[in-house]
């Protein structure tokens, strides 16, 4: 066993993933594994076509407490928070005066208290700015006893049903407390992957046991970050960081399925004006799918070019979508070139390359939807 | 017939005067599943420890630099179409391109097999 470089933290399933292989790569300042010896091709398939296990515990859980912490929230994020069901959870951001996005987030409502999945590399952050902004108004605590795992596919109902049977009726963007083999667990049936599945989160010391447990299971193989990102990549899912950060704006980033109607019409949030400005007369780039000819990819910030080469914007995530079996990629341009099928060139390694805007997903999403 | 391996994880097996280039099964390995390979045009001029092709993974794109200086004589397409191939024969039908050698006396800096072995393993 090697153990993890310097300053990395690790998670609750380190040894686990030196146990199977594991190649570790730094993410987010976590030793993580990238990918395991079935190789991030097949991890990906595997996931589409069966189950496959996420250790996703980098992430930073929240509880957020007080009289109302709904209401607060909502002082930070464009979500409707405060007409969030018990029991029910949605994508939001946190945004910035400018608009701008600080962090992309789940928010559920767990009923005497919000729960919060923030990204990894932003939780310090996100949780300095709450306590900040929410002082009187709601308690913020980091649950850093907490561990989180993904188990996402098709066959990922069937397999939790078999130690959570309550599992399988839950609906999709909804939050259960439950117990796996007598450990108590929270479930959302969310996730990262365009599949159906499950976000588990329990004890640090719990997560190894249903870690073991799960993968014990014959659908259920190890999945990576490599895998996790080609996968998030096809079901067209941002990453924050490269696909959305402090400089793009919602509208921009065509996330305006974020955006409650409420929330639209009353503001009361970061960047409400410009925001609104951008809804009503469009952003002046927008996020959109490319699409090339051919086998090769184009990488994060590839420029895209117009038909005449000039410089219309950037790729922000690109690769080989293993499902798609072609190269996939996203990226910002401007508004004029916007349009579904527009065509463009991807300046690679000095070439263009011929490519087209795309719908996104590139690959059919799969939620359970009852 | 002689293979020899540089640091940054190329072959070059030489038969006369014509050097058949490819990635290590080392490298292959640690680069993980190829999906894409840009292959050099034939009758380039390449220098030893420049770029001479692109591998691509589905993680990332990497450098192939030439191990020795030539003119390119042949391009495996194979690879174009069938880029796993890498994987599953870094050191036989995964190669990249032959190159007739301008400076054989290059070959004298680079690693035999056993060199090889050892460099990677003191890497790991």
């Amino acid at each position: 066993m090697t153990e993890a470089a310097e300053n990395l933290k690790t998670t609750p399933l380190h040894g686990l993933h030196l146990e199977l292989k594991g190649r570790m790569v730094p993410f987010a300042g976590y030793d993580m594994p990238v990918q395991y010896p079935l190789g991030i091709l097949k991890e990906h398939q595997h996931t589409r076509d069966k189950a496959g296990l996420f250790d996703v515990s980098h992430m930073g859980q929240v509880r957020l407490t007080g009289d109302d912490p709904a209401a607060a929230l909502e002082a930070l994020v464009p979500g409707d928070i405060k007409g969030l069901a018990r029991g029910r959870m949605r994508y939001t951001l946190f945004l910035n005066e400018q608009g701008g996005i600080l962090d992309d987030l789940m928010v559920t409502n767990a009923g005497d208290h919000l729960f919060l999945v923030v990204n990894a590399a932003c939780k310090e952050q996100d949780v300095a700015h709450m306590r900040d902004r929410l002082k009187g108004k709601a308690e913020v605590e980091l649950l850093d006893d907490l561990a989180l795992m993904a188990l996402q596919g098709p066959a990922a109902a069937g397999v939790l049903a078999r130690f959570i049977p309550e599992a399988a009726t839950m609906k999709f963007m909804s939050y259960l407390p439950a117990t796996f083999n007598g450990i108590p667990v929270v479930i959302t049936r969310s996730g990262y992957t365009g599949e159906d599945g499950y976000e588990i989160s329990c004890d640090t010391s719990d997560a190894e046991t249903i870690a073991r447990a799960l993968l014990a299971e014959d659908e259920v193989e190890a999945i990576g970050l490599g895998a996790r990102d080609s996968l998030r990549l096809e079901a067209g899912l941002c990453l924050y960081g490269h696909d959305i950060d402090t400089t793009t704006t919602p509208v921009e980033a065509a996330l305006e399925w974020a955006l409650s109607k409420r929330r639209r019409e009353e503001g009361g949030f970061p960047g409400h004006a410009i925001i609104k400005g951008q809804l009503e007369n469009g952003a002046p780039r927008r996020r959109v799918g490319l699409r090339t000819e051919g086998r090769q990819p184009a990488r994060e910030h590839t420029d895209i070019c117009d038909a005449s080469g000039n410089k219309i914007g950037e790729v922000t995530s690109g690769g080989f979508g293993p499902t798609f079996n072609a190269p996939v990629a996203m990226g910002y341009v401007d508004r004029a070139h916007a349009a579904l099928d527009t065509p463009v060139q991807l300046m690679v390694r000095g070439k263009p390359l011929a490519a087209k805007v795309a719908a996104m997903p590139f690959v059919p999403q799969r939620y359970y939807r009852g | 017939m002689t293979i020899k391996y540089t640091k940054d994880h190329e072959w070059v097996r030489v038969e006369g005067d014509v050097g058949t280039v490819g990635v290590s099964d080392h490298a292959q390995h640690q680069l993980g599943d190829v999906v894409f390979v840009e292959l050099p045009d034939v009758g380039r001029a390449l220098q030893q420890g420049k770029e001479a092709a692109v591998v691509e993974s589905v993680k990332a794109a990497s450098d192939v630099y030439a191990p020795v200086s030539g003119e390119v004589v042949e391009v495996n397409h194979e690879l174009e179409n069938e880029p796993a191939r890498v994987n599953t024969g870094a050191e036989t039908d995964g190669w990249f391109f032959k190159l007739r050698l301008t400076n054989p006396a290059e070959l004298d800096g680079l690693m035999d097999e056993a060199a090889y072995k050892a460099f990677v393993e003191g890497q790991a």
